[in-house]
């Protein structure tokens, strides 16, 4: 079995910090090892984003530890944390976030030009991952003319452009039409299939059950379900 | 509150960092441009106001006393067109010599001959402002008259002829529109200051109903001569020359304050417009949501222009008191350099700009928030959540768009590949393109910072050549030492000066770079139809100084050089031949330059007198001396005295003047060109903050890919950079146009040429970092706003619609 690549110990999240407010995310614990697909779900509010935002390292937890491919999260600084998302983290989101004034190369091209890549060989691994992904014929056109498919495409080779360990995907098919959504489903699935880390947070749960081996539920904030532990002896649900 | 106001007050409330721009850019707009007309109105017309408020005299008149009665005199204040009269007081013609404690005339060296009047500071006519220390509070008390004082406040003068010795200290300047006397002391010191045998004169001041022009004084002095007994009236002076001085030095003014002017005035617009139409553009989805709520698009027009006039109107408030602030010592240093005008910025300069300003204001909210009004809801809700890129998408999408917009879409997409491929960080290139995002707003700050650059760059040019032009009018006073007849005590001056032993002495001390000896003449100039004083050199004054406007120095006998003067009196020009003549003797000379100086003076050789017989005042000659690098001048000085002391000369360290008016106008145009860099500097601000805040979101992602802080601030940085760099290159052109054409202007204003090279001051060492001023002034502006988006959590930036 392969060891933990993310791993979670004791994480609280508030944003009010008044006595009397609900934390968003409380006491979490939660270990992904490297290769898993993990589904996170839960109702709006549950603490998922929470969740994808404190191991993408764009937000802070108030307490804990968050630990990924051995670097701890928690502790870094901003510019830290720049490096770490451009070379650990590959993010997809539910609204592509494709700057819709640079063209479909130039969005796929830019963690590596931010990483400081050379032009060439960047070049070389974007034509490579538009043409795995199907969308190399639309490398010069601007987001704005793709359907909602084929802009998640782009947003899954921008996220893989670095080769980062771990690919996070938030609502990946929340904004898609049915036949799109089924698109990005096999998409994720087979980059799973091919090892790469996936956490998945979505309310679809025809999608978690497609692409993840394991799922968790979160209600609260509070871990309330967790297939891998149900399905070790004596785990509970 | 009505669903208006409360609109409007939270649209203020919310977006406290647009509030305090739209109130600080007002501000330093209101504050430039208060002070930019105020000057103007203060350099317009100064001598007129000032002679108004100290109910100036059109005449001065000293009467013989022994000539006429105390009644006679009186009756003549009822002589034709008399319309008011003050005196009379006692005056008499003192020649006065410099005490000891004297620093620029020579201690002991006789001061020039002048009328000293017993009076009080208020009277009927020529009230008398103090501007300097104090007015005299008894006898041993002078004050002279600012800008025409022989000595210092503080110094002394003694009058060694007299019986008693009696001496007077400087206690003050006062301020006379009518130059009715050289000096004022107490009425009871005139008896002091009488010789023995004669006695005090009597001033009177006089007004009259016509005293414009020449020939009307002339008839007014005349209709006073008549009133009295014949001889009473022993002499008259008249306001003119005051006039006439205060005029020239004041009309100096105007062509560089108007070009700080307009372009103030430019750039204020510019900034309040960019300010103010991008708050309310940035407004466009809050529009969207009042309108579905049931606003109407004039109760949305109404509420955005309101919601700008709120911090535009405390910024011009603030501005109004800031630019009146400033005016107390701006304004005070024009006063002095103009010897009157304004002390304060007119009522209707307070009231106008405020007024235009606030117009601007409206003018430029209402455009926008009229269309954001007529935008249909759906759509207005809908801008807030696309990026720019989106719109563009929208139109490269939207079927029979018009050719002419798609091809300018195609055209900056274009333009941004092609920054994209240039061989910089791509989070440089990034921000490079960035203002093809918005090219009108970018364009207009871009004109903003262009007119900040030509201000600096006038500013910096005119610093400079009016650096040199002072250096060239100066150029008498060259040299740090000094060798010319000591006047102490009552030490008679020599009759005749062994020049070539006195330049032995100079050539053989140590330290001797170069010397020339100077010495005014009483050769005339015949035809000469002014009083051109002719002034002879010996020595190599090739390092004096003296600049020439067109031809070159002498080079020898038979050959002049003569000021502006000269020639606009004489109707004469550089090639023409003058006639020196002296004691009946004469020899021509030609005119092969017109050298930088505001007197009437001819420069010759010596060599050129030697067919006239020569004859110089040999108490007048000087010579001046430069000394090598790294002399000890005080040494020098002491070492070269004990040298050409015994030749009847004395040598003491040069003395340098530092001329009010270059002073003035250096402080005005530093001052204003503050005030437009600030304000270009905020309109900076302002576009980089807009630009940003709308790209929030994008800035978001691009820091979820992995963008550093570091890479943030250089992206928000750049987007500046092309602008401000695009800004110099077009401002600084600009600015030496307008400052080629300026100080001709004043140049002539005050009667002179301006030589070439002190026009030429723009030199690669100066437009070099000046091309790059423009960048700076674009980068500091941009500063804030890049910290701002550094530091924004990529979270709450991903989370902004």
């Amino acid at each position: 079995m392969n060891a933990p690549i993310i791993r979670i110990r004791g994480v609280s999240k508030t944003y009010d910090r008044s006595a009397a407010a609900r934390p968003a995310l409380a006491g979490l614990d939660l270990e992904v090892r490297a290769g898993e697909a993990l589904a996170v779900l839960g109702r709006s509010g549950s603490g998922k984003s929470t969740l994808l935002n404190l191991i993408a390292g764009l937000d802070r937890p108030s307490e804990g530890v968050v630990e990924v491919d051995g670097v701890a999260v928690h502790e870094l600084g901003e510019a830290a944390l720049a490096e770490y998302r451009r070379r650990r983290i590959g993010m997809v989101f539910q609204f592509f976030n494709l700057l819709d004034d640079l063209d479909v190369e130039d969005n796929v091209l830019l963690p590596a030009q931010l990483a400081g890549m050379r032009r060439e060989p960047a070049r070389a691994r974007a034509g490579e991952l538009l043409e795995r992904l199907g969308v190399a014929r639309h490398a010069k056109a601007f987001p704005g003319r793709l359907s909602g498919g084929e802009r998640q495409r782009v947003a899954v080779a921008r996220a893989l452009m670095n080769r980062p360990p771990v690919l996070l995907a938030d609502e990946p098919t929340g904004a898609l039409d049915t036949a799109s959504a089924a698109d990005v489903r096999d998409l994720l699935r087979g980059l799973n299939e091919e090892g790469q880390t996936v956490v998945l947070v979505t309310h679809d749960t025809a999608l978690a059950e497609a692409c993840a081996r394991r799922t968790i539920e979160l209600l609260d904030g509070r871990l309330v379900r967790d297939t891998a532990a149900a399905a070790a002896p004596g785990g509970a649900r | 509150m009505s669903a208006l106001g409360k609109v409007v007050r939270a649209g203020v409330g919310r977006k406290r960092v647009q509030t305090l721009v739209m109130v600080l850019t007002t501000m330093a707009s209101v504050t430039a441009c208060v002070l930019a007309v105020g000057l103007l109105v203060a350099a317009r017309g100064p001598y007129q106001r000032s002679f108004a408020d100290q109910h100036g005299a059109h005449l001065n008149v000293l009467y013989d006393p022994a000539a006429a009665s105390p009644a006679q005199l009186a009756a003549a204040a009822h002589a034709p067109g008399v319309t008011a009269s003050a005196g009379p007081y006692a005056a008499v013609t003192v020649q006065p010599r410099a005490g000891e404690d004297s620093s620029i005339p020579p201690p002991g060296s006789p001061l020039p001959a002048m009328t000293l009047v017993g009076r009080a500071q208020d009277g009927p006519l020529d009230g008398l402002r103090i501007t300097m220390g104090r007015w005299v509070a008894g006898p041993g008390e002078v004050v002279f008259p600012d800008g025409r004082s022989p000595l210092a406040v503080g110094e002394s003068l003694r009058f060694p002829d007299l019986p008693g010795q009696p001496t007077l200290k400087v206690v003050g300047l006062a301020s006379s529109v009518s130059w009715s006397a050289d000096g004022w002391v107490a009425p009871e010191q005139l008896a002091g200051l009488t010789a023995p045998g004669t006695t005090p004169a009597a001033q009177y001041l006089y007004r009259f109903a016509h005293a414009g022009t020449d020939a009307e004084l002339e008839a007014d002095h005349a209709a006073l001569a008549a009133a009295v007994p014949a001889g009473a009236l022993t002499r008259a002076t008249s306001y003119r020359p005051a006039q006439q001085e205060a005029d020239r030095t004041a009309s100096t003014f105007v062509p560089f304050v108007t070009a700080f002017g307009v372009l103030g005035l430019a750039m204020s617009v510019l900034i309040i417009g960019v300010v103010v139409s991008g708050a309310v553009t940035a407004a466009t989805r809050r529009i969207g949501i009042l309108k579905s709520l049931g606003f109407t698009p004039a109760q949305v027009a109404r509420a955005y222009v309101g919601q700008a006039l709120i911090p535009a109107g405390i910024g011009t408030a603030l501005g109004v008191l800031g630019g009146n602030l400033l005016a107390v010592p701006v304004l005070g240093i024009a006063r002095k350099a103009l010897r009157g005008g304004l002390l304060g910025i007119p009522l209707w300069v307070d009231l106008a700009v405020p007024a235009a300003a606030l117009a601007a204001v409206a003018g430029t909210a209402l455009v926008p928030a009229l269309r954001a009004g007529r935008l249909r809801t759906v759509e207005a809700l809908a801008v807030g959540r696309t990026a720019p890129g989106g719109k563009q998408a929208a139109a490269r999408r939207a079927p029979g768009r018009a050719p002419g917009r798609a091809g300018a879409a195609g055209l900056l997409a274009g333009v941004r590949n092609a920054i994209g491929r240039l061989p910089v960080p791509r989070s440089l290139s990034l921000g490079l393109a960035s203002p093809l995002n918005r090219p009108g707003r970018s364009a207009t700050t871009g004109a903003a910072v262009v007119l900040g650059t030509a201000g600096v760059t006038l500013c910096v040019g005119l610093t400079l050549s009016l650096g040199l032009l002072q250096d060239g009018l100066e150029a008498g006073r060259a040299g740090e030492v000094v060798v010319q007849a000591p006047i102490e005590g009552t030490t008679k001056p020599p009759e005749r000066v062994d020049e070539a032993a006195v330049a032995r002495a100079i050539a053989a001390r140590p330290g001797t770079r170069a010397w020339y000896s100077s010495v005014p003449t009483p050769v005339a100039v015949a035809g000469n139809t002014g009083r051109s004083e002719v002034v002879a050199f010996s020595g190599d004054a090739s390092w004096s100084g003296y600049q020439l406007v067109s031809g070159r120095w002498f080079r020898g006998a038979g050959e002049v050089v003569v000021g502006a003067a000269y020639l606009r009196a004489n109707q004469a020009k550089v090639g023409d031949t003058v006639t020196l003549t002296d004691h009946g003797r004469t020899t021509p000379a030609t005119i092969t330059g017109e050298v930088l100086t505001t007197g009437d003076f001819v420069y010759v050789d010596r060599a050129t007198l030697a067919p006239l017989g020569g004859t110089v005042a040999a108490e007048a000659i000087s010579f001046r001396i430069d000394l090598e690098p790294g002399t000890d001048a005080k040494a020098y000085v002491d070492a070269l005295d004990g040298a050409v002391r015994p030749l009847g000369l004395g040598a003491e360290p040069g003395e340098r003047h530092i001329n009010i008016v270059v002073l003035a106008m250096n402080t005005l145009a530093g001052t204003l060109t503050l005030l437009l860099s600030v304000v270009a500097g905020l309109g900076v601000l302002n576009t980089v903050l807009l630009d940003t805040r709308e790209r929030v979101h994008d800035l978001g992602v691009l820091k979820a890919l992995g963008m550093s802080p570091r890479q943030t601030v250089g992206m928000v940085l750049t987007s500046v950079c092309g602008s401000g760099l695009v800004a110099g290159l077009i401002g600084v052109p600009i600015g030496i146009a307008v400052h080629h054409e300026v100080m001709p202007a004043m140049a002539r204003a005050a009667g002179v040429g301006v030589p070439d090279g002190d026009l030429g001051v723009f030199e690669p060492a100066v437009v070099g970092p000046l091309i790059l001023g423009g960048l700076v002034l674009a980068l500091l502006g941009a500063v804030l706003p890049a910290t701002w988006a550094a530091r924004t959590r990529t979270v709450t930036a991903l989370r902004t619609e």
